[in-house]
């Protein structure tokens, strides 16, 4: 198809929207634009009891971090210092990501805050986020009569 | 989305044409920060996941590689929800000047951060000349 097709549409046209939802299914998570939403990437797997967050965020201090439940969402907080640089020295390039971030991320079930634990190893984190007792599935016995 | 995300987003390291990696994994190129003092030039890469054992770190002639293995994180009963970045491994290489002191070069890593210390020979450092104002 002719991609001068798509500009008279303004643009309002993506042909790739139909491919981009897996990947960001907007109507299950929701994170506000707020300052840097975008960082730090975040990952999430799942299964019938609980879910588990990772998130690279590397050089981090673990004590700057924060991390908050609250109903069905988890907010990460934190910050990273740029590194200070002594007289005489000059950036050969900046590429490494700084500055403050708080994200929220909205999971479909409700959080069990109590029973939430996180690890930091090698700058990854991983947020263990179990699902409230009144969320999880019931298996039913079938009595035979 | 891709054009927002462009600063975060991990890319993945280029294989030069017609060469194909023997691992079927993926590779990222690490962010670096790279510094350059009177004394020395060091060079900072976020690489989450890569710990003193798993990083890989070489000169020859005068390209430094940098390489940092990662284990796939991956759980086993549960399934991807909502993934917004790739693991895989890092590799990034850069063309030193002659006036780094190859004997004393040293690398650390700490909460998945990279830091090699390219120390300059002594002759290459830049000598400060004073100046007198007159009056």
């Amino acid at each position: 198809m002719l991609w001068t097709e798509f500009d008279r549409f303004g643009g309002r046209l993506d042909p790739w929207s139909d491919l981009d939802w897996p990947w960001s299914p907007r109507g299950l998570f929701t994170a506000p634009r707020q300052q840097a939403a975008e960082f730090p990437l975040v990952n999430i797997w799942a299964n019938a009891d609980e879910a588990i967050l990772t998130t690279e965020t590397p050089g981090m201090d673990p004590s700057s971090l924060e991390i908050s439940v609250a109903g069905k969402t988890v907010t990460l907080r934190g910050r990273r210092a740029p590194d200070e640089l002594k007289d005489g020295s000059t950036y050969h390039r900046q590429e490494r990501w700084q500055g403050q971030f708080s994200k929220a991320i909205e999971l479909p079930f409700n959080l069990d805050a109590d029973h939430v634990e996180a690890t930091f190893k090698k700058g990854v984190l991983k947020v263990t986020l179990p699902k409230a007792a009144t969320d999880k599935p019931k298996t039913i016995q079938i009595k035979s009569e | 989305m891709a054009e927002t995300g462009t600063q975060v987003q991990k890319k993945e390291a280029q294989v030069p044409e017609r060469m194909e990696r023997t691992r079927a994994n993926r590779v990222y190129t690490p962010q670096v920060d790279i510094i350059e003092g009177p004394d020395n030039i060091v060079v900072t890469a976020d690489m989450p996941g890569v710990d003193d054992k798993s990083v890989d770190i070489s000169l020859e002639k005068n390209i430094l590689s940098i390489y940092g293995r990662v284990e796939d994180m991956s759980f086993d009963n549960h399934r991807p929800l909502f993934t917004e970045y790739g693991t895989g491994d890092y590799e990034r290489s850069f063309t030193l000047s002659d006036e780094i002191d190859r004997e004393r070069i040293q690398a650390s890593v700490k909460n998945g951060v990279l830091k090699v210390v390219l120390p300059k020979v002594a002759a290459a450092k830049s000598r400060k000349i004073a100046v007198t104002a007159e009056v």
